[in-house]
């Protein structure tokens, strides 16, 4: 066959492309969602999975919204927001009521995404922004947690070690029985996201190794349980689905590194001095506001770069 | 095993032609020859429409010292001297040989010489007037790097095996079949610029180009030494490769003579060889016709200035529906816009890609993944460049050191938002150095 030499695309290299885009990245993002959905569903009921529901629906639905009225190409398609709603049902009480968890998926989407840009421009981690959103809103329905399988009203394993009280087991904490944000319980079930998402390629190791090492060292050092605080509250949630996010955490390897650190430092101090008991969500965010100045400085050494500084 | 750091590992795709030795490629009725095929100067013709040249007859140079002569690569009348389509997109006219019957005669621009009785003014002279350039791509002339510049010491001749591009397998081919040649125009241009040692780098996946190259290194006693490096792109890079083999880092803006290095590739060590011992010029390179859409991919011996759909034609046609022909790689090679451009001496390959592997797809928004700053070998961080870029930003494109940028695609081809970062460095890059030429001028006024 000859050439049509009407077809010959003229463009600059490189010619072939990887084959992971951004819509599969995410595809597989909102894959690993997946278990700690299931965990929390088995834990909390059809309630939780209806949440989940509720956020991933609005949060879509609210960019597809905003796009449409700012006269803007609808992106949903990208799966950002879907990623989004998930994310922010996953780290409310399995009991939010669902009415304030649309709002707070609205929020995330359109005040913390879109009015910065859209996907790619958000300063902050959307669906941790929507949670603290929430928080400042309706704290009381905020803190309500409850026990797994019979929705009896408890304190929160965080709270209950912070006034004495007993805390339940290791194994427990490790398989999700015990009281908790929807999707944060089961630490095996984000172990195995985790598994999956590093098998996919779709997150890195540094942020989340820095931001788990430190809360472990730092607990231990400040005479904590430090496996405790890795089982309980978000850490391990946050370390796998919330540092991990591209958009808001430093680009390069040294950066994610830091960011992971200053995440793991703030969510101890406010855990040991704080006045809440739990920091995962307020470290990231302020964690995302010192990104750029990360990202600024922990830039690679240029091959072959002169020792002097350029001006 | 040696390496640099970062980079990336696309498919090498090399199993189509690797195990294929070089054939001749029949030889063309017409050539198209550009009057530039190298960086730097274009040539002035030196015949006239008319004139009889026979196979080997220089037919175009310059004054310029950034320049290489031009040679008849068959013989014949030269028909039309005028512009040609080229793979370069030199504006610049072609001059055309059409073949005559007359009987070839080959016109030699030197005689055959030993290694040992030339000095290294003569070698530098005679692989000038050979017309020769890097054959790795780039085409840098020859005997440019052969001038050291004065108060600086070249110690080492990196000779460059890598072929890290993916598909292509001429430098392969030409290590298995063509070993001591190598190491012979390898031993010439370490002669030329006074180095003691010769360093051969390979990638590791090409073990029989490596046995057979190391072989012929054995029987140099001492100063050549043959190493694998570690298969990765773009290992074939200059900078990549001196350090990986040297552990030395050209300086920024620099040249690898100021590091005591000289790099040059396996094919031109061995077309120096031959220009050296039999005083041949380069007419001719070893050129791999492969990619998805050829139907049987070879690794031919090409007169240069060939028309592409020649060879084509001789690997048996195009199969399925060619969406992109390009001269060189994948990665850093050039989409043609048709299949009558010539080869000309950089032309390592031509490359046929289907509407199967070649996806266009819309730039997307950077979702700041971070993937092409873990890929770049430079350390550089593409993602703020392509904004600095698109929003005209030329000094922080500057001060993040776009000019350091070795355009090796890694970036662009990791990118899941598919934006164009080698593109927009390019841009970015030219509008630096006019930034930079305007301050200067602004400062002596």
């Amino acid at each position: 066959m000859p050439i049509n030499e009407n077809n010959l695309i003229i463009q600059n290299g490189p010619h072939l492309r990887d084959a992971a885009d951004a819509k599969s990245l995410m595809r597989w993002f909102a894959v690993s969602l997946i278990f700690p959905v299931a965990a929390g569903t088995f834990f909390f009921g059809f309630q939780a999975l209806l949440l989940v529901a509720v956020t991933a629906v609005s949060a879509v639905a609210a960019e597809a919204a905003f796009q449409r009225l700012a006269k803007q190409k609808v992106t949903i398609d990208d799966g950002s927001a879907l990623i989004t709603g998930v994310l922010l049902a996953l780290v409310l009480p399995p009991t939010f009521p669902l009415w304030m968890a649309a709002v707070g998926a609205v929020f995330s989407v359109v005040v913390v995404k879109c009015l910065f840009g859209g996907l790619g421009f958000n300063i902050f981690n959307p669906a941790l922004a929507g949670r603290a959103f929430l928080m400042a809103s309706w704290p009381v329905a905020m803190t309500l947690w409850t026990r797994p399988f019979d929705s009896v009203t408890t304190a929160s394993p965080l709270y209950l070690a912070r006034i004495g009280e007993n805390v339940p087991g290791y194994l427990d904490l490790f398989l999700g029985n015990r009281a908790g944000s929807l999707g944060e319980t089961s630490i095996l079930m984000i172990l195995l996201a985790a598994a999956f998402l590093v098998w996919k390629k779709v997150i890195d190791w540094p942020a989340p190794v820095a931001f788990i090492g430190t809360v472990f060292l730092l607990s231990f050092t400040l005479g904590h349980d430090p496996l405790f605080h890795l089982l309980t509250g978000g850490v391990i949630f946050g370390a796998v689905f919330m540092v991990t996010d591209y958009v808001t955490v430093p680009v390069t390897t040294k950066g994610r590194l830091i960011f992971g650190f200053g995440c793991g430092l703030i969510t101890v101090l406010i855990r040991f001095f704080g006045g809440f008991p739990e920091g995962v969500n307020y470290s990231i965010l302020l964690m995302n506001i010192m990104t750029p100045v990360i990202d600024k400085y922990s830039r690679p050494r240029i091959y072959g770069e002169k020792n002097a500084k350029k001006s | 095993m040696k390496s640099f750091s970062r980079g990336i590992h696309p498919q090498d795709s090399k199993e189509r032609s690797a195990a294929k030795p070089i054939k001749e490629a029949l030889s063309p009725r017409k050539v198209i020859l550009p009057l530039q095929q190298n960086l730097g100067c274009p040539c002035e013709p030196l015949v006239k429409v008319g004139d009889e040249v026979s196979e080997g007859e220089k037919i175009a140079d310059s004054a310029a010292f950034v320049s290489a002569p031009i040679h008849a690569p068959i013989s014949g009348r030269v028909t039309e001297i005028k512009y040609y389509p080229n793979a370069c997109d030199y504006d610049i006219p072609s001059i055309v040989i059409e073949a005559t019957d007359a009987v070839d005669k080959v016109t030699r621009p030197g005689s055959r010489w030993t290694l040992e009785e030339l000095a290294p003014e003569q070698i530098r002279k005679i692989i000038r007037e050979a017309g020769l350039v890097g054959l790795g791509g780039a085409a840098f002339p020859t005997h440019v790097k052969l001038a050291v510049p004065k108060g600086k010491t070249v110690d080492t001749v990196v000779v460059n095996g890598c072929e890290c591009e993916p598909f292509i397998t001429s430098d392969h081919r030409v290590m298995v079949e063509k070993a001591a040649a190598i190491i012979l125009g390898a031993r010439a241009l370490a002669k030329a610029v006074g180095a003691e040692k010769i360093v051969v780098g390979i990638e590791s996946n090409k073990l029989d180009a490596y046995k057979a190259v190391n072989f012929e290194g054995l029987k140099v006693r001492g100063g050549v030494s043959v190493v694998q490096v570690k298969t990765k792109y773009p290992q074939g890079g200059e900078k990549m490769l001196i350090k990986a083999l040297l552990d030395r880092e050209v300086p920024s803006g620099g040249l690898p003579s100021d590091v005591g290095a000289v790099v040059c590739n396996v094919a031109t060590a061995a077309a120096a060889a031959e220009a050296v011992t039999h005083g041949l010029p380069l007419t001719k390179r070893v050129v791999t016709v492969t990619g998805p859409g050829i139907k049987e991919p070879q690794n031919l011996l090409v007169k240069i200035g060939t028309p592409f759909a020649e060879l084509i034609e001789q690997c048996g046609g195009t199969v399925g529906n060619v969406v992109k022909l390009i001269m060189g790689g994948p990665m850093m090679g050039i989409a043609v816009p048709t299949a009558q451009v010539p080869v000309v001496k950089a032309t390592s390959a031509i490359l046929l890609l289907t509407d199967q592997e070649v996806k266009v797809e819309p730039e997307g928004n950077c979702i700041r993944c971070g993937r092409c700053v873990r890929s770049c070998p430079i350390g550089l961080t593409p993602n703020f460049l392509a904004e600095y870029a698109k929003t005209g930003n030329w000094q922080g494109a500057y001060d993040y050191n776009v000019i350091d940028c070795i355009e090796c695609g890694c970036c662009g081809f990791v990118c899941p938002s598919r934006i164009p970062l080698v593109q927009y460095f390019k841009l970015a890059k030219n509008a630096v150095r006019e930034l930079k030429l305007a301050e200067k001028k602004a400062v002596c006024r």
